[in-house]
């Protein structure tokens, strides 16, 4: 199996062809070039001739290169000392700690039993009033953060992830800015939290290959962890870069492509990737937490949108806030019934008041006059965002839930608010009726 | 017999190419021999002396020159006593014993037997002697609630069988020997409970089809009133993500007016199915009074599973459909979501370089569609008695844009749609099916003129609130301001239904009458209103109501009085019935 070809018959893209006879699909080659030495993974197979994606890039590769089979897929080390280090793409370090190699485990494994999954029943507190009473999120949960570029997305990932109660952060990021992948590390170092986070980094500059195995390779791991019994979750930023690595791959090796260049695979490989959250039952969790740029604000871009048929949810960020239209987080079901009676109802009817409160201020920007009704209405959604929806506000979900009825007692008459009676009168504040 | 074999020649993605020699046909089931490893695949294409297979696996690990055997079997489901309340994936792989057998994970090759051993109490109906044909009853088995007919196997030849033996009454293994048959030319043939079938060739062993007529109740307001399915008939819901398809589907699931529901989460999240799983063993059924998963099945090909099985499952679940209706029996199939099915389908297209249609769809999309909305209908059968197949599929169209090809295609063989909208999704409005794109074929279990009467109002009000937005609410006369208020009136307290609340989420027929009924003496009446203000002040008194007695069970002492605080409230008000609602209601 350590047989050595030295004829690389074709090189498009990241792409090389080798004629070798007994390679398997999806194994891995060491590529040995004058710029030295780089994994490549087997893609496809015909015949004698064995595609392969070279993590580092073809570029400078030549056609009398080495390419070296090892026989077995891509693999990681899988240990505790793992925690608090930084590695790239393909598991290589990238903090100057030593190369890991005990306990290697293989990425990309099978999915999960539907048999063998449990109703997510945890919630995770993340003190923004926007998330933990309109949207709450769940251990065990996908939920990408859909942004324009520019948002504070990443800041919003790193603030959850330090006050989310898990035991084990793993951090995959995409393309990353070299200025974000400093910030997390500082803000997670900060706040104390480093130790008991894993890096996984491709940074802009890297070479695309590599972002593609991100996903993987961090999730491959959590889901060990949580088989231990741990807690763990992952964030993903950003996501789009890695449907864009994918769609490079797809192009270079001519397969016809379905949407905007997008492989018509695209929907199955990030759903394998974001169905590895789990909640394993008598053992650890699996939650994700992504981050979605959308080209040009279009949630119909493909990414987004085969993005929002896989996960269970989304949050809107837009003008630094939490949209509550279009955001969703589809297990809130799960929790809110055991909060506080009053939750589901007061998130809805809230929600319908400030649906109203836009129609009231397209009417009010288009000149016309305004009711009584419409006053109210005005009052309230400006009460609404500038005391719910404004990231800076950290407050624990019973007192965001007063708040609510505060607001809503500040504008309105209780029957014009739409709740069920019995609600309002046990939550009612006293001091407005 | 000897089976073919053949050899990889090439692997790409989910799809293997392979060298063979005899002969193959189209849509064979062939094993990819990966050391102890058995990987189940299907012949795509053919073309000379290579078949292009796709594999129901992951493909990691196959190597060029591994040996794969043909089974000269067309991909097939098995059919008998014990179907109910298993929970299989695509290919008919009970995921229960599997996690029982692998632990956490689906490991790949491994196919277990689909139907339980179990044995069962057999009572015959046939008697030595007796001719029968294919799909006839030879004795039945209880099934849990449910009689389960033990038929002559579907696939045998279209003649008469005489009954050469049939066992007696008594108990006995799923697999046993219960009768043999004989054909015109006296060759015999042993019959067990147990038979399999082709899961893309339709079961058509009935006297004749008939129209769908009979409504099929769902106990969803808006679906039963003013969107209504029948029994044997088709409809589609399609929906950009987060509009509430799969609540919708669940909803459905638990309260629809049948005899067994299928499930096929085909390429759906894994954690829907999850709910199902886990509530359902919990949820009692009032009609039966029997835990709700002894009507269901569910087939799980979920997203992370692999794609080509996903596009074989909901196959899989209409051909078990099937089989329960030659019982007599109502089915309904709920498909979420018909479009990954249909991505599956492009992404072999894609594989096998085929030449691409609409957003790379196959250009046979629309057929494979129409045939397979086709496998619904309701039909009597040669003993007479009558049993349907309904199937409701969601559409998950790329950008909630109803103008790609899976939501075309699926529009022009359904008779019912329900399009869900992102306006009414994202201002809470549940379910959120709008109300004026959608339609229907089939008819409403409350009367047609109210109906049409209160659509009227919706789309009067909906131009109303379009006018609103360029002149201003003081643009507006008073009586167009009324209509206004009205249409919200239906949309809020009707047309909505909060799936989470304990009474609300089940509206059955005669409550559902009784609620329309007090609905349109608001609608259809004229009354006394001096002004906007006071307009809105009373919808919002009579919406609060209204709101109050949907949430209220009827054994309440409260029921009733809500009904009539709600009925003096428009009594106070109440001028003289419109004109038409007057001859509606055949009142002056």
């Amino acid at each position: 199996m350590q047989k050595v070809y030295t004829k690389i018959e074709s090189i498009a893209g990241n792409v090389i062809t080798v004629k070798a006879a007994g390679v398997r699909n999806s194994d891995l080659a060491v590529v040995t070039s004058s710029h030295g030495e780089s994994l490549a993974n087997v893609i496809k197979l015909a015949g004698e001739t064995v595609s392969l994606q070279v993590f580092s890039g073809a570029r400078g590769i030549s056609t009398g290169d080495h390419v070296r089979f090892l026989g077995y897929p891509m693999r990681i080390s899988y240990t505790e000392d793992l925690l608090g280090r930084v590695f790239t793409g393909s598991g290589k370090p990238r903090d100057n700690g030593p190369e890991l190699t005990d306990n290697l485990i293989e990425i990309g494994g099978p999915a999960v039993n539907p048999a063998k999954r449990i109703i997510p029943r945890n919630m995770i507190r993340t003190g923004l009033p926007m998330i933990d009473v309109f949207n709450t999120l769940v251990e065990s949960q996908k939920l990408p953060i859909f942004s324009v570029s520019g948002e504070p997305y990443n800041e919003v990932l790193a603030r959850i992830a330090m006050q989310a109660e898990v035991d084990l952060i793993i951090l995959g990021g995409m393309g990353l800015k070299y200025d974000d992948y400093l910030f997390f590390k500082e803000t997670l170092e900060k706040s104390g939290a480093m130790s008991r986070t894993i890096f996984f980094v491709h940074t802009a500059s890297d070479p695309t290959v590599e972002c593609l195995l991100v996903p993987d390779i961090s999730l491959a791991v959590a889901e060990r962890f949580a088989l231990d019994g741990k807690k763990v979750l992952v964030l993903l930023t950003d996501m789009t870069n890695f449907a864009d690595a994918m769609k490079e791959i797809a192009i270079t090796m001519e397969q016809v492509p379905s949407n905007r260049g997008y492989p018509g695979d695209l929907y199955s490989s990030l759903a394998a990737r974001y169905e590895k959250a789990v909640d394993f039952e008598g053992a650890g969790s699996v939650t994700i937490l992504a981050v979605t740029t959308m080209p040009g604000d279009d949630v119909t871009h493909p990414v987004p949108d085969n993005t929002g048929y896989i996960t269970e949810g989304q949050y809107y960020l837009k003008n630094s806030r939490i949209e509550p239209f279009g955001s969703l987080s589809r297990l809130k079901q799960q929790v809110n019934k055991d909060t506080r009676d009053d939750h589901r109802a007061l998130m809805d009817g809230m929600i319908k008041l400030y649906a109203s409160y836009k129609e009231s201020l397209e009417k009010k920007s288009m000149g016309f006059q305004m009711s009584e009704w419409d006053d109210k209405l005005l009052k309230y959604g400006e009460l609404f965002e500038s005391k719910l929806m404004e990231l800076s506000v950290n407050i624990p979900l019973e007192e965001a839930l007063d708040l609510g009825w505060e607001i809503l007692a500040d504008c309105f008459e209780p029957k014009e608010t739409g709740i069920r009676s019995e609600l309002v009168l046990k939550h009612w504040p006293d001091a407005a009726s | 017999m000897v089976k073919n074999s053949g050899r990889v020649t090439g692997v790409n993605g989910n799809m293997v190419t392979v060298a063979f020699d005899g002969n193959v046909s189209q849509n064979e089931v062939g094993y990819i021999l990966l050391g102890n490893q058995r990987l189940k695949s299907e012949v795509i294409r053919i073309s000379g002396s290579i078949a292009s297979l796709q594999v129901f696996e992951m493909t990691g690990g196959i190597t060029v020159g591994d040996q794969v055997e043909f089974t000269g079997q067309m991909l097939s489901v098995e059919l008998g006593p014990g179907l109910l309340t298993q929970i299989y994936d695509g290919l008919q792989n009970p995921l229960p014993e599997l996690a029982s057998q692998c632990g956490f994970f689906l490991q790949r090759g491994v196919y277990l037997k689909p139907i339980p051993d179990n044995s069962w109490d057999f009572t015959p109906v046939a008697k030595v002697g007796d001719t029968l044909y294919p799909a006839d009853t030879l004795g039945t088995v209880p099934e849990g609630i449910f009689t389960h007919r033990i038929m002559v196997p579907f696939d045998f030849a279209a003649t008469g069988w005489k009954v050469e033996s049939i066992k007696g009454p008594g108990t006995y293994h799923v697999r046993d020997e219960i009768a043999v048959l004989s054909d015109p030319k006296g060759n015999k043939r042993s019959v067990s409970m147990v038979f399999s079938w082709p899961i893309k060739r339709p079961i058509t062993h009935y006297a004749e089809r008939l129209r769908p007529t009979e409504p099929l109740v769902t106990k969803v307001r808006i679906i039963d009133t003013f969107l209504p399915v029948a029994k044997g008939g088709t409809y589609c819901i399609p929906g950009p993500f987060g509009a509430g398809k799969t609540v919708l589907q669940h909803m459905t699931s638990r309260n629809a007016d049948v005899d067994i529901v299928i499930i096929a989460a085909c390429g759906e999240r894994a954690g829907e199915v999850v709910e199902t799983l886990k509530e359902f063993p919990e949820l009692i059924d009032p009609r039966t009074g029997k835990t709700l998963m002894e009507r269901t099945i569910i087939i799980c090909n979920t997203s992370s599973m692999p794609v080509a099985a996903r596009e074989a499952s909901v196959y899989t679940a209409v051909t078990i459909a099937e089989y329960y209706r030659q019982m007599g029996l109502h089915i309904l199939l709920l498909a979420d979501s018909t479009s990954r099915w249909a991505q599956a389908m492009r992404e072999m297209s894609g594989r096998l370089e085929e030449i691409p249609g609409e957003e790379a769809f196959p250009a046979y999309l629309e057929s494979v569609i129409a045939s397979f909305y086709e496998r619904a209908g309701i039909v009597r059968l040669r003993d007479g008695s009558k049993g349907s197949v309904t199937i409701g599929g969601t559409v998950s169209p790329a950008g909630g844009n109803f103008e790609e090809p899976v939501t075309q295609a699926t529009l022009k063989v359904v008779g019912a749609f329900h399009g869900l909208s992102r306006e009414r999704s994202d201002a809470r409005k549940y379910p959120a099916v709008h109300p004026l794109d959608s339609w229907s074929k089939y008819s409403s279990v409350i009367d047609v003129n109210k109906v049409s009467y209160a659509r009227d109002i919706l789309f009067a009000g909906h131009e109303v609130s379009q006018m609103m937005k360029v002149v201003g609410e003081e643009g507006t006369s008073l009586d167009d301001y009324v209509v206004y208020l009205k249409s919200e009136l239906i949309d809020s307290v009707y047309l909505q239904q909060n799936s989470f609340d304990p009474v609300d989420f089940a509206a059955p027929i005669d409550r559902q009458q009784l609620v329309f009924d007090v609905l349109f003496k608001v609608l259809g009446s004229e009354l006394r209103i001096e002004d906007k203000k006071a307009a809105r002040a009373f919808m919002n008194e009579a919406r609060q109501k209204f709101i109050d007695w949907n949430n209220t069970a009827r054994e309440d002492e409260r029921f009733a009085l809500y009904q009539q605080e709600i009925e003096s409230l428009v009594a106070e008000r109440f001028v003289a019935y419109e004109r038409r609602a007057a001859k509606i209601l055949q009142v002056k």
